[in-house]
């Protein structure tokens, strides 16, 4: 037991009480957590920089605009319902067409609108949200996704975490649903972690559940080595989220679509540890070194250089 | 953030915390641990007398609290008597009165007595030779005539033979116990008996000295005879003499009663009959005697204690003490081991409850009712309620479950069953609403593996909680919870890994 401690601590692995001590209470500041833990929020927000986000259809922030569902999605066979606090991608419907008066979730179910508005009216009365308080639901353009990753998805939309730490872009892994996480993109929910070179914007090696994996579980075909394209475009638009949210440590999660490009989904000020696991290395260095050298780093250029020079796999 | 700050504060709070509960155990005399016991003795002292039919009143030198016995609970009992308390000199005197006693009559003195192993001198009178010689003389009946004389010549020579106070006493002693005393004692014992002869002779020298009335303490329950002593002023304080012994200091289980030649009582308006005292010897909680003892020697520290309270909220406070002790073990489960938990101080409140429970039937009846409770939620989820009328339903619906059971179990027999209503039913509704969540949110899996963990530190948090020297020593030193409370501040700063993120990130080192 203390060995594999020392090992951890030797290898830099950042553990939970650490996080939320020295980086997540350090640096980021209450006053600014509304602006992501509302997703509402962050999209405005990034939509005032010019930073792409996922379309909002309609917002429903009381029990009397449910009725209006079948109105605000009425032009968009696709669209996503979720709530504006929602955390951990808990509560996300994804609706992938429409049948008769009916929806069909991504899975390929069919669900009545009754149905449907429930699950809006859960929203709204806090159940997915942090700490239980009234919440509203976002019903927002549902993403066509790249073709890039679509070899080794399994249902579900693949994203890509980066951690940014003081406007450093400082480690990235992408997110691959499987057939056990039933579409979802967290990794203790059985997603297929795979690291990414921050340098290159190629993928290392996969990870699921703690194995390391190279092939994808349901489709069989090798995670490793795609390399995602503009990559330095996506290193600067998680540097902006930064700068946007003047939140010291956090998660921005990117998704690649088909027609628009790269898109912020959310940002998160309590990222969690697993992407040290998809990508084999331990956060701490990584972090202290970009401590060490804050001072210089000023403009979005100086820090997406650092991390392509310093964070190299 | 500042470190100096940060440790200051942690030093600051076990020092202040620790020094309040040496100085209860030390100097105090808090016993640490709950099952210790002290001596005590319960001291009755009966009197029979017929009355005559005229008013009576009895007067009785009651014991009074003086080094190294502590008088505590006290009571004087006479059917139809008033009683008033007063000091007389040195006593204290109780007086029983009565318009009209007719009959047998009988009092009761009942007393219960502990030893005092430090005792503050602040209760010793301080009074200066001359005035404790004064008031000697005026406890004992003068000599006069021969009877001065004979004393005179006696004091003289004695005198000539001794060195101090002490070879004083034992020198007179000396010759009053002989075998055939010489003319000069002989007169003066015809008179008056041994102590007081003595002290009549010490005084006429100008060394106060008093006569000691009390009793030997026995080590079972008998009635004991009158035992009679002297004390005698020396080095500014009274020192007693042992006559039977003939030596200075009396031993440990002498018992003082009154002081002066004067009897015991005082019986106006009848006869006695008989009277006697007797003693039973007995153990009780030594926190009980702390507690007395507390009340003698710095009665502030008692007053704010939660032994100042009224027994029901003592009770209240023997639970609410032992919270931040679970929260405590909270912590550690959470920051240090690393296990989750359906809320955060959710399993310390289901501890509670197994308090009552106990542990078996603690676990049995908690995982019934949110077992049912999860069955009805479920049933209820196809009715699409909105969540505030749903938590209230489930909460309807855990009352009348725990209803429907209590009644199950009383006619089962099953009498462990009826606890199940001590189950916060707030806290089970919130426990099911948050299981049936997890379940569908991440599938019945996590939702068992958050209960089993839940379960896990409820159990533990009970077992902890319920070792009665934590409890005790909690609640005897409520001091302690500012250690408890460093405790908790220096863990919030510990950024180590979790015992399980060890397991967790273990994947990482199999991997060059």
């Amino acid at each position: 037991m203390f060995k594999t401690y020392a090992k951890l601590a030797q290898l830099g692995v950042l553990g939970l009480n650490r996080r939320n001590a020295e980086f997540i209470l350090r640096y980021n500041r209450r006053a600014f957590y509304p602006l992501v833990d509302d997703k509402a929020q962050t999209k405005t927000l990034c939509s005032q920089a010019g930073i792409p986000v996922p379309r909002l259809y309609g917002k429903i922030e009381i029990e009397h605009q449910i009725r209006d569902l079948p109105q605000i999605v009425a032009d968009y066979p696709e669209f996503v319902v979720k709530p504006s606090h929602g955390s951990g991608g808990e509560g996300i419907v994804v609706i992938k067409g429409q049948v008769k008066g009916r929806y069909r979730k991504a899975n390929g179910v069919l669900i009545y609108l009754e149905e449907l508005q429930y699950h809006i009216s859960n929203v709204l009365s806090g159940m997915y949200s942090l700490g239980g308080v009234p919440d509203s639901a976002l019903i927002e353009y549902c993403v066509c996704f790249d073709p890039l990753f679509e070899s080794v998805t399994y249902q579900g939309v693949p994203d890509i975490r980066i951690i940014v730490f003081l406007g450093v872009p400082v480690m990235a892994m992408v997110r691959l649903p499987t057939r056990a996480s039933d579409g979802k993109a967290n990794l203790h929910q059985g997603a297929l972690g795979v690291g990414v070179d921050i340098a290159t914007g190629t993928t290392l090696t996969g990870v699921l559940k703690n194995e390391i994996i190279n092939e994808h579980p349901d489709t069989a075909r090798s995670v490793s080595n795609i390399q995602i394209p503009n990559w330095r475009n996506l290193l600067e638009l998680a540097s902006r989220c930064h700068e946007i949210t003047q939140l010291g440590y956090l998660g921005v999660d990117i998704v690649l679509d088909r027609d628009f490009g790269p898109m912020i989904l959310e940002i998160n000020a309590r990222p969690g540890l697993n992407i040290q696991i998809a990508n084999h290395d331990g956060l701490l260095p990584r972090l202290l070194q970009v401590e060490e050298a804050a001072t210089e780093l000023s403009s979005l250029e100086a820090r997406v250089e650092f991390a392509i020079r310093h964070f190299q796999a | 953030m500042n470190r100096f700050h940060f440790f200051s504060l942690l030093i600051i709070l076990s020092v202040f915390g620790l020094s309040i509960f040496l100085y209860k155990t030390f100097m105090l005399g808090f016993p640490v641990n709950p099952d210790g016991t002290s001596q005590v003795w319960k001291v009755e002292n009966k009197i029979r007398f017929e009355g005559n039919g005229h008013p009576a009143q009895i007067s009785m030198f009651a014991p009074q609290t003086t080094h190294p016995y502590l008088i505590t609970t006290e009571s004087f009992v006479g059917r139809n008597y008033g009683v008033i308390h007063k000091t007389v000199g040195p006593n204290r005197v109780v007086v029983w009165a009565k318009e009209e006693a007719d009959g047998l009559q009988t009092l009761y003195y009942r007393g219960v007595t502990r030893k005092l192993e430090r005792w503050e001198t602040r209760e010793q009178e301080i009074i200066d030779t001359a005035e404790a010689l004064k008031n000697s003389q005026g406890e004992l009946p003068p000599l006069e005539g021969v009877f001065l004389e004979a004393g005179l010549a006696l004091i003289t020579d004695a005198k000539k033979q001794s060195v101090d106070t002490e070879s004083l006493v034992l020198n007179l002693l000396g010759r009053f116990t002989k075998e055939n005393p010489d003319s000069h004692e002989a007169l003066l014992l015809s008179q008056q008996p041994l102590p007081t002869t003595l002290g009549q002779v010490l005084t006429l020298h100008g060394t106060p000295a008093r006569v000691v009335h009390g009793i030997r303490l026995p080590n079972e329950p008998k009635t004991v005879p009158l035992h009679t002593w002297l004390e005698v002023w020396e080095n500014k304080e009274w020192t007693p003499f042992d006559l039977e012994q003939a030596k200075k200091g009396v031993p440990e289980n002498y018992f003082p009663w009154w002081r002066g030649h004067v009897p015991m009582f005082h019986i106006e308006g009848g006869t006695l009959r008989d009277f006697r005292v007797s003693v039973t010897p007995s153990r009780e909680d030594a926190i009980k005697a702390a507690v007395e003892r507390g009340k003698i020697i710095n009665p502030a520290w008692l007053k704010f204690s939660l032994f100042s309270l009224p027994v029901e909220t003592q009770v209240t406070y023997h639970i609410l003490i032992l919270i931040p002790v679970g929260a405590f073990l909270i912590v550690i489960f959470r920051n240090i081991v690393g296990l989750k938990t359906f809320g955060t101080f959710m399993p310390i409140l289901i501890a509670l409850a197994f308090r009552e429970t106990e542990l078996f039937w603690g676990i049995i009846l908690f995982s019934l009712l949110v077992g049912l409770g999860l069955a009805a939620r479920f049933w209820l989820e196809h009715l699409k309620l909105l969540l505030v009328p749903r938590l209230a339903s489930v909460l309807t619906i855990v009352v009348v479950m725990m209803g429907t059971l209590s009644v199950l179990f009383q006619n089962l027999g099953i009498i462990h069953g009826l606890s199940v209503a001590l189950f916060p039913m707030v806290i089970v509704t919130m426990t099911i609403e948050r299981m049936s969540i997890v379940w569908d949110e991440r599938g019945p899996g996590e939702a068992f593996q958050q209960a089993f963990g839940s379960m896990a530190v409820a159990s533990f948090s009970f077992m902890i909680m319920s070792i009665p020297l934590v409890d005790y020593l909690f609640f005897t030193f409520p001091e302690l919870l500012l250690v408890l409370l460093a405790g908790t501040i220096a863990l919030g700063r510990y950024s180590g890994y979790r015992l399980l993120e060890l397991r967790r990130f273990k994947g990482l080192l199999n991997q060059p």
